[in-house]
């Protein structure tokens, strides 16, 4: 059974390679199907083979399975397989069942769009290609599912690119993550070149046995791949590519820019948790990374109008905190926090989807309002969203998984936990705002209805929303472990116990935070923020703290002003010199062919008189 | 009569034949220039057979006689063929083969 896993895989990739084959004779339900379908069998055996295990788990609780040996050089092999164990399981659920229900959500949701199939298969081809990511047993297979989600990423971004400005929001996020592989390759070089494999678990042995703590080599190599993995999720510094990727089709933010591909650095830490002990200030160095992250991030959300980038810097904030919980050590409450954020993002975003497909794709929240009744569905997705985003106490999973998340990063680092309960805090003014301005107020006018395939996927994710929490409670609510336990075996265990009041502290503020946006709704102050023109503060927030001012000037600008000094190529010139001397000395000598014989005569008798000159003198 | 005579006959002849070579534009003086330049050349050869008292100088020159036989008819069907194409045995007029430019 488990010996079928590289099938996971597999079938998406194989899906993909139809549609990009045949996409174009098919018709648009098969394109669906085929898309959809491939996912869906692929996500029943993820389903299927989590379910063995967790009946029986194997001994050691990890199985390789081995694929295919893909290089044997003197030094370095590569030899391709597939690590099963649970938090590659737990991922493996993760994207391919989310992504099954994503799948469905865009087949009517991009009903009617050009390029249908083509959309299709680049979906399809993204899920193989983090479901390769989470499963390699080698870095540089993983490495070649991190670079295809990234190619994933590019394609769905710039899907609608007749539009220039979604095509150059494509450019960004794959140039900024492309800057950021980068330096993962070099880590993973140094990997290859210290210990002449790149199979995770012979370099985390040869790691732990070669380095000492603290040493430089750990910690170079752990800030290489980390660099990556902070591209890739969107972290500060390199987070200024997501805002822009919202250019996408909805359920592509969903699958990718909430749930799966940008928690992949997450992934890529936890999987090398191990290596990242050994370089305790690179972990202090993400703790505070995150921090900062949580921080602009849940400000940056508190000005938006369009409901995408809301949602956008929300998934970045929810990442720092994931990224908080690594810079404490607390792999396994970061884990859950991965999880149950991509459930309930997915949501936030598919529920985002479904409201702006009912009003002509408009996305900006201030013209929009009073949806609850027209569109009952999509709001009480969005709120079950909402309500787990904003960790709103016992009801959805976002509580349960920041709760425990948070408890460890107190139990190790009181003023990071402290940025964490402001973040928590500013998490639920922002998200309510959306949900207050959208759903509440003077209604507007709307169009058509929800298909099944709308709607099944928010019933499905809002429900998994509401129960996922409940596999890891607080003490006072019952104390289950299912989760941690699951992943002790790799993870390590461990409960951080918390006093009262630091539990009572997290509970109390996203309630705050609902409670001031509760205020400011009723007091209209959200509606005349929306139609003031933005101050000098509220830009610099909006354009998520001059970032992008300021790349622009220190990286953009001087390499558009290398590519102008280059674009003649003035290496080139140098030779173009010798190209004209002898083009000129051509045309020169070209005027004497000038077809009179007398010259020629003359020029030959001049020739042979120097030449018996020369032969007699010298 | 000494060989430095015949050589410098030989020079005389060689230089006429060069001037009208270069001075000419009728194809058939120039051909007949080519001729004297020929025998201006054979002619040295005899001179010099006389300078070193040998035949070998006369023999050559008869072979050159044949040789300058050869490339005469050869010159006058070029001459003809030429006529027949441009219609005139203006040399200059030959330019046909020039770079256009």
């Amino acid at each position: 059974m488990i010996g079928e896993v590289w099938m996971v895989p597999a079938l998406p990739l194989l899906g993909s390679v139809i549609l990009g084959i045949f996409g174009g004779k098919i018709s648009a339900r098969a394109a669906a199907v085929v898309g959809a379908g491939s996912v869906g069998v692929a996500a029943v055996l993820a389903v299927w083979i989590a379910v063995g295990w967790f009946g029986a788990p194997p001994v050691g609780n990890a199985v390789t399975v081995p694929v295919w040996d893909w290089m044997n050089l003197p030094g370095f092999s590569a030899r391709v397989g597939l690590l099963v164990d649970p938090v590659s399981l737990v991922l493996m659920l993760v994207i391919s069942v989310i992504g099954f229900f994503i799948h469905l959500f865009s087949s009517e949701y991009m009903a009617g769009e050009n390029g249908y199939s083509r959309y299709f298969a680049y979906l399809t081809l993204f899920v193989a290609s983090m479901l390769l990511l989470v499963l390699a047993n080698d870095l540089l297979v993983m490495f070649v599912g991190w670079e295809g989600v990234g190619v994933c990423s590019y394609l769905l971004v710039g899907f609608w690119f007749e539009e220039e400005k979604n095509g150059e929001a494509a450019q960004k996020s794959f140039i900024v993550t492309r800057i950021a592989d980068i330096a993962m390759l070099v880590g993973i070089l140094l990997l290859a070149v210290r210990f002449g494999t790149l199979d995770i678990g012979t370099v985390l042995h040869g790691a732990v046995a070669a380095w000492a703590p603290g040493g430089f080599w750990p910690a170079a190599v752990a800030v290489c791949l980390l660099v990556g993995g902070l591209g890739k999720s969107a972290q500060v510094p390199l987070q200024t590519w997501l805002p822009d990727a919202m250019a996408g089709p909805t359920p592509v933010s969903a699958l990718i820019h909430a749930a799966t591909m940008v928690t992949a650095g997450v992934y890529l830490v936890v999987r090398l948790h191990v290596l990242f002990l050994l370089a305790p200030g690179v972990l202090q160095g993400i703790g505070v990374g995150a921090a900062v992250t949580v921080l602009v991030a849940a400000c940056a959300g508190l000005v938006q109008s369009d409901i995408k980038r809301v949602l956008a810097y929300s998934t970045m904030g929810q990442i720092g905190y994931m990224f908080l919980g690594l810079g404490v050590g607390a792999w396994g409450a970061a884990m859950f926090h991965l999880a149950s954020h991509a459930i309930f993002k997915a949501l936030l975003f598919l529920s985002s989807g479904a409201v702006s497909m009912r009003l002509h794709h408009e996305q900006n929240i201030f013209a929009m309002g009073g949806l609850r009744r027209k569109m009952p569905v999509a709001f009480a997705g969005f709120l079950v969203g909402a309500v787990c985003l904003a960790a709103v106490p016992v009801v959805g999973c976002g509580f349960f998984s920041k709760e425990y998340l948070l408890g460890a990063v107190w139990a190790n680092n009181k003023v990071l936990w402290g940025v964490g309960i402001v973040g928590a805090f500013l998490t639920g003014v922002y998200i309510f705002r959306a949900v207050f301005t959208v759903f509440f107020g003077e209604a507007v006018a709307v169009s058509g209805g929800y298909g099944v395939r709308v709607i099944v996927p928010l019933a499905v994710l809002g429900v998994a929303a509401l129960g996922f929490g409940w596999l890891q409670t607080p003490g006072f609510l019952g104390g289950a472990k299912v989760f941690s336990d699951v992943l002790a075996p790799v993870l390590g265990g461990g409960e951080s116990v918390v006093p009262w009041w630091v539990a009572g502290v997290g509970m109390a503020a996203p309630l705050a935070g609902i409670a001031l946006a509760y205020a400011l709704h009723e007091n209209g102050f959200w509606r005349r923020q929306g139609a003031a023109a933005p101050g000098v503060w509220e830009k610099f927030l909006q354009g998520g703290m001059g970032f992008d001012a300021v790349y622009r000037v220190l990286f953009v600008k001087p390499f558009l002003w290398v590519v102008w000094v280059l674009r003649d190529d003035p290496v080139d010139q140098v030779f173009g010199v010798l190209e004209r001397a002898a083009v000129g000395l051509h045309r020169r000598l070209r005027e004497e062919q000038d077809g009179k014989l007398r010259r020629y005569a003359g020029w030959m008798m001049a020739g042979s008189v120097a030449t018996i000159l020369v032969v007699v003198f010298s | 009569m000494s060989w430095q005579g015949a050589a410098g006959l030989a020079l005389v002849l060689f230089c006429i034949g060069l001037a009208g070579l270069l001075a000419r534009r009728n194809l058939v003086f120039v051909l007949m220039s080519v001729e004297m330049m020929l025998n201006a050349a054979g002619l040295l050869f005899i001179a010099a057979g006389m300078r070193w008292g040998t035949a070998d100088g006369q023999i050559m020159f008869v072979m050159v006689l044949n040789l300058a036989g050869a490339e005469l008819a050869v010159g006058l069907i070029l001459l003809l063929r030429m006529r027949g194409r441009v219609r005139t045995l203006d040399g200059d007029a030959a330019v046909l083969l020039r770079d256009a430019s």
